[in-house]
Order: structure tokens, then C-alpha cells, then sequence
């Protein structure tokens, strides 16, 4: 089972109360998590990654065990802690003011 | 008993304001989708319960909203714009080439007879249509396919397609403006499109006639005379008889003619407003006053309507999608600043009073008049 932390305003979007928990088939990536979120939150489509391209948008990061992962191959393995939802993946929207 | 439902689209949410026909008392709803901008939010004539709203987010993208009920609850449905074909490219700001790429939609304008058929307006310019309720958009590549795109340019805003008006008594035709490409007009349901600029005149690009590059702000039109036209350009304020084939400026005796709304009286098709703004370096009202300006004769004589609105220290702005009118008896006219005003004239602009006056600025106004 693998935990997805959302920012607030897709959890609005998507009305979801707190962390996603997602059923992923084989070993889990960037590119299967982002898939299996989408498809049970089809709002989120685009939201998240380009419709076309598949690239994360700009002002969004991904981490988790205290690495930043927004620049891994979207189909490198996650962490071990993230595959056994010991850590959650992390999708942060960029902090944008002064 | 009448029942007006005003839509303001701000920076950071959503509102429905509504009243009774008196328009005294209002009952504020929102925000709603609080956060995001919300550029349009438009009903349907053909459906008044449906709603589509426009939401988007330098983080999160594009998102349309779609409301059954009148505001009240919303669902999020298709936010897939993908331009047809190889998109191209059109001018920079520097005048060089740059590819058209998606931003935002700017303005929705649903069909006059089906409530699951809406057009869209986006940036970079294109239009897109949906016939779904909006689960699904596709381009009508027509308009970009028009062969003037690589000489459109993005205005200070970015190049938006921002004003949509369809010709109620012909749906074939169909007119809109593009910031700064100038305006169009389909006469074959948006399968083929056609610059409508003669008469424009713009100082600031190199050829001041020229058929596309006029930074159209916003156009208006009364549905009894589809084919009469008001514009109000970067600078001038214009007037077509001709359904756009050719333009002549009605400025007159305004104090500055350039501004961002325009809209026509809804009962009085000859009377039209706007509010000048004093120049495209500094966006607000001359000397402080915000003034609607109203010209009974549809354009060239205008007169300033001033009661109830702030005559010293007013720096704001209005915004070119935020001003509407209801079609009650006597014709109300209602106007958003980017200072958080939603203001009401129920007398057809003789006197004005703030609907609400601390919102966040706001980017469009439209009004649905309710029985």
C-alpha cells in the first residue's frame, strides 16, 4: 500500500480528507503511482503532470525519506520505505511569496 | 418574482451574489474553489442551473467546473485542452517566433439553445468547444489555421482569446477578439474564420491599419441587432454597423478612450457603457473618480455617471469581462473592480452602491436574470 500526501488545494479538488492510500501492481514508481492516482482521481489528471507530455509541472516537487526525487526517471523504483508505505510520497506545491 | 444571480470570477475564489428583483438585499455565497483564479464563471441561457466556471492555478493548471444546481454544488469535469494538429508558432513579446502553448481558458461562453455545448476561449489564442457538458474539448483549428497566426502577438496580459458572441439570430456566426491579435468572425458554425479589423487604428505596431496585431479589449453586442457592434480597443472605443466588416471610433467627448469594458443597455440597444481608464501605463480612472461613462446614441455623446461611486482616491481597475447587465424592467448594471468591489446600478446607471466592496480582485462579472 502506498501513501500519497497531496497539497491542500488537490485535496480540495479531488475531495480527499487526508493521505491517499494506492494499490500498485508491480514495483512501484514515480510513473505507476502518479497512474494509479489518476485513475482513482481522474480530476487530477493534468494537475499534477503535463495531459501531453507526462512532465511534472514546474511549481511542483515530489519527495520522500527526506530525498527530493522531482528529478529521478519517472520509472526508477521508489524507496523501500515508500514501496512498504513506511514513508509517504510527498507532492509539494513550490512555496511562491515574500 | 424576478431573481437576479450575479457570477464574479476574482483572483482567489468564485462568488454568487443573489437577490429578488428589488436587487436591495443580496446573499453572498463563497468562495468558492478558494485560492485559485477563477477568470469566468457563465451560465447557461438554455439551462439556468448549469453553471461552468474557470479555474486555474500557476501550480495546478486548468480545471472546469461545472454547477447543476445554480452555484451551489460544483463537479469538476474536462480540463484537457490539447491544440490540433502542430500548434505553431506566433510573436513574442521581442517579435520573434515562440510556440503556442496552453495557459488558461479566459472565457466560457455557453451555447444560446444547448446547455452541454460551451465554447472556450484560451491562452495561448485559440477557441475550443465542448458538446459533452464539458468532459471533453476540442479545438476549432480554423481560427489559429487562419493563416495570420504567426503575426499574433500576446498583449500585457498574455495572448488570450478573451470575448466570444454568438449571433442569436444566425448560431453560424459567431465573433470573437484576441488580445493582441484583434477580432474575427465565423459565418460556418467556427469551421473557417475571418479577420474583422478594417478601421482599427492602432499607433503601436508598425503598420497602424494592418489586418491582425490591434489589442481588441472587449466587444459587446444587443442580441435585437446582432450585426451592430461596440468595441472598447487598447485606446478608442469603436463601432461596427456592419457586423465587423468595417469599424468607425465613437469615442467622442470621453475623457480618456482607453479602457478594458464595454456592454450594451439591456432593454435600450443604441445605449452602451464603458469606464475609461486613464492610460495602458496607469491602470485606473483619470483623477482618482471611478466614472461609468454612458452614451445614449450609441457611442460619440457620452455622459459620466458618478452617483454613489468614489469621486477621489480611486485606483482601481476594471477588468474587461467585469461588467454585465440584467434584463430586469428598469436595466441593472453591474461592474467588478480589482479592488474587491462588485458594484449595482438598478437604474440603468443613474445611482451606484457596492454590492459587496472587500472581495479579491475581480476578473469577470456575469449576471443571469432568474423568473
Amino acid at each position: 500500500m502506498i501513501r500519497v500526501v497531496l497539497p491542500t488545494h488537490l485535496r480540495t479538488l479531488a475531495k480527499i480528507g487526508g493521505e491517499v492510500k494506492l494499490e500498485v501492481g508491480g514495483r512501484a514508481t514515480q510513473r505507476s503511482v502518479l497512474d494509479a492516482l489518476e485513475a482513482q482521481y481522474p480530476m487530477l489528471r493534468g494537475a499534477i503532470r503535463d495531459h501531453v507530455t507526462q512532465q511534472r509541472r514546474p511549481f511542483l516537487r515530489f519527495f520522500a525519506c527526506e530525498q527530493d526525487l522531482s528529478h529521478e526517471p519517472p520509472d526508477t523504483p521508489l524507496p523501500d520505505e515508500v514501496v512498504s508505505g513506511k514513508e509517504p510520497l510527498l507532492i509539494i506545491g513550490a512555496i511562491a511569496g515574500g | 418574482m424576478s431573481k437576479v444571480r450575479v457570477l464574479v470570477g476574482t483572483r482567489k475564489g468564485a462568488f454568487v451574489l443573489t437577490s429578488d428583483g428589488k436587487r436591495e438585499t443580496w446573499e453572498v455565497s463563497g468562495p468558492h474553489f478558494a485560492g485559485w483564479e477563477i477568470y469566468h464563471v457563465k451560465g447557461s441561457p438554455a439551462a439556468p442551473e448549469r453553471l461552468y466556471a474557470s479555474q486555474s492555478s500557476g501550480w495546478f493548471g486548468q480545471q472546469i467546473q461545472r454547477s447543476n444546481d445554480g452555484g451551489t454544488s460544483w463537479e469538476p469535469v474536462g480540463n484537457k485542452f490539447v491544440y490540433e494538429g502542430v500548434p505553431g508558432t506566433h510573436q513574442w513579446y521581442d517579435g520573434t517566433p515562440h510556440p503556442w502553448e496552453f495557459k488558461r481558458v479566459w472565457h466560457l461562453e455557453p451555447s444560446l439553445s444547448d446547455p452541454d455545448t460551451v465554447y472556450g476561449g484560451v491562452e495561448d489564442a485559440a477557441i475550443f468547444r465542448t458538446q459533452d457538458g464539458g468532459q471533453s474539448w476540442q479545438e476549432l483549428p480554423g481560427l489559429r489555421g487562419h493563416g495570420s497566426g504567426p503575426r499574433w502577438q500576446p498583449g500585457a496580459g498574455g495572448m488570450c482569446l478573451h470575448t466570444i458572441i454568438i449571433d442569436p439570430k444566425n448560431p453560424q456566426r459567431i465573433f470573437i477578439a484576441i488580445s493582441a491579435a484583434g477580432a474575427f468572425r465565423t459565418d460556418d458554425g467556427g469551421q473557417s474564420w475571418k479577420p474583422i479589423n478594417r478601421g482599427l487604428h492602432s499607433q503601436y505596431i508598425p503598420d497602424p491599419t494592418a489586418e491582425v496585431g490591434h489589442c481588441v479589449h472587449h466587444v459587446a453586442m444587443h442580441g435585437s441587432r446582432p450585426d451592430v457592434l461596440f468595441m472598447q480597443k487598447h485606446w478608442d472605443v469603436m463601432r461596427s454597423d456592419d457586423a465587423g466588416e468595417s469599424w468607425t471610433e465613437v469615442s467622442g467627448n470621453l475623457p480618456t478612450d482607453f479602457g478594458f469594458v464595454i456592454d450594451v443597455h439591456a432593454h435600450e440597444p443604441n445605449t452602451i457603457y464603458v469606464v475609461p481608464i486613464k492610460s495602458d501605463g496607469e491602470h485606473y480612472p483619470p483623477e482618482g473618480k471611478l466614472r461609468v461613462y454612458r452614451s445614449r446614441t450609441g457611442g460619440n455623446e457620452w455622459e459620466a455617471l458618478t452617483k454613489g461611486l468614489p469621486q477621489s482616491n480611486c485606483y482601481v481597475n476594471v477588468l474587461r469581462d467585469a461588467m454585465a447587465v440584467d434584463a430586469l424592467d428598469k436595466c441593472g448594471v453591474y461592474f467588478g473592480t480589482t479592488g474587491g468591489q462588485v458594484y449595482l446600478s438598478a437604474d440603468a446607471g443613474d445611482n451606484w452602491a457596492p454590492i459587496v466592496r472587500d472581495l479579491p480582485a475581480v476578473l469577470s462579472v456575469e449576471v443571469q436574470t432568474l423568473s
